[in-house]
């Protein structure tokens, strides 16, 4: 969406993209120039960027957000084993140092580009962009970027992705979606990890953690999954299967998704630019 | 902490405006930021000096307007507003509800000074 301005137009601003009030003098003769565009409209460029490339190779982009330590990059290894050659993946992760997720990702014979930001709390579109350049993606059907560990900068980056999936483990506790309204809202997928901990760790309650969920307004579907046990997997990759599925039809067809958050702006942006 | 690299492609965003418009300086700038955008205002205001040091905007001013949540209720078509963290009907109090607006990120317009070249032709 938005390929020509990258905005994100609300009702309560729309009316200042209505022709005629672009270009205006101030009293004290100022020119005053109305932008509204995306703070973001780089990144927004480039990710859109990077959503061509997996579009015109057939490539499924999904990216992985949560806390560090709700166990995203063991879920990759699981899903990884548990798909076994059904399909063809990639992995791209996110950390502020070192090779170790890479690496793990690597041992299951998985092409892995790990980004290491430095100090940066997050990977943007242009550092995807990067990472590509190492990877074949003619050889890929799934592509799941890592993102860093953090509930709250990630959200604000487009990286060209088709999904957003959020974890939440069992050990931080059911009020996270509360707490960190803006990348739970972003989900398209949400999926309580860690739930072999949930005999030990009783007070958190999957109930509790979905009505803090829908409280945000998402109608996402939540999976609760662990990875000790390939059964409790099943929903998740069904998802992933159908999602595959999905994106191949995309692609015959020339179209292309993105996660589905803000459908309003993209919406808006249509009718005003009549 | 992402705030500084918002911040940083604000400036590249409004230099670029300010090249096009071929203004010797850029006074103001406005956003709009609205809570379910995930960037904080006050962190946003405290990267602006950093962002904009040796830019054309190096001394213009930063307004960042505020924006309210409200939802559009999918059951009884009710507009209310809502925290972000409780987006429900704040009518009818049910969960399926599309945000109208609140989740802002926008650079909403810029003032630029494009007078000294006009003196000096």
């Amino acid at each position: 969406m938005c390929d020509t301005c990258g905005c994100n137009i609300t009702n309560s601003n729309a009316h200042l993209v209505k022709p005629g009030g672009k270009l205006s003098l101030t009293a004290s003769g100022n020119e005053a120039v109305s932008v509204l565009r995306g703070l973001l409209h780089e990144n927004d460029h480039a990710a859109e960027h990077n959503r061509s490339h997996f579009d015109a190779h057939g490539v499924l982009a999904i990216n992985l957000m949560s806390s560090p330590g709700a166990g995203k990059t063991a879920l990759l290894e699981a899903t990884i084993q548990a798909l076994g050659d059904e399909f063809r993946y990639a992995v791209i992760e996110g950390d502020l140092e070192t090779e170790n997720d890479a690496e793990r990702i690597r041992r299951h014979g998985i092409p892995a580009v790990q980004i290491t930001t430095g100090s940066a709390c997050h990977l943007d579109a242009h550092m995807v962009h990067d990472a590509l350049h190492e990877l074949n993606l003619d050889d890929i059907d799934i592509l799941f970027i890592e993102n860093v560990g953090n509930l709250v900068c990630p959200a604000s980056f487009d990286l060209g992705q088709h999904l957003n999936v959020t974890l939440l483990s069992v050990p931080e506790g059911d009020d996270k979606p509360a707490k960190y309204p803006v990348i739970f809202r972003a989900a398209d997928l949400v999926l309580l990890t860690k739930s072999d901990l949930l005999p030990i760790l009783d007070d958190f309650s999957p109930q509790k953690a979905e009505q803090n969920l829908r409280n945000l307004a998402s109608a996402v579907p939540l999976y609760t999954v662990t990875v000790k046990s390939a059964s409790a997997l099943e929903n998740w990759l069904n998802w992933l299967r159908a999602e595959v599925k999905a994106q191949r039809l995309r692609v015959v067809k020339g179209q292309t998704s993105q996660p589905a958050i803000q459908p309003e702006g993209a919406a808006l942006h249509e009718s005003s630019s009549l | 902490m992402h705030e500084l690299a918002i911040c940083q492609a604000l400036m590249d965003q409004v230099d670029q405006i300010a090249l096009e418009q071929q203004a010797t300086e850029v006074v103001k700038i406005v956003l709009q930021i609205g809570p379910l955008s995930g960037v904080e205002a006050h962190l946003l205001e405290q990267a602006f000096p950093l962002a904009s040091a040796g830019t054309l905007a190096e001394r213009s001013v930063l307004e960042i307007k505020p924006q309210a949540i409200e939802v559009e209720c999918s059951k009884c078509g009710q507009c209310t507003p809502a925290k972000p963290n409780l987006l429900v009907c704040g009518a009818c109090g049910d969960w399926k509800t599309r945000l109208i607006s609140g989740d802002e990120m926008l650079l909403e317009s810029v003032e630029l000074n494009c007078e000294e070249d006009m003196n000096h032709v």
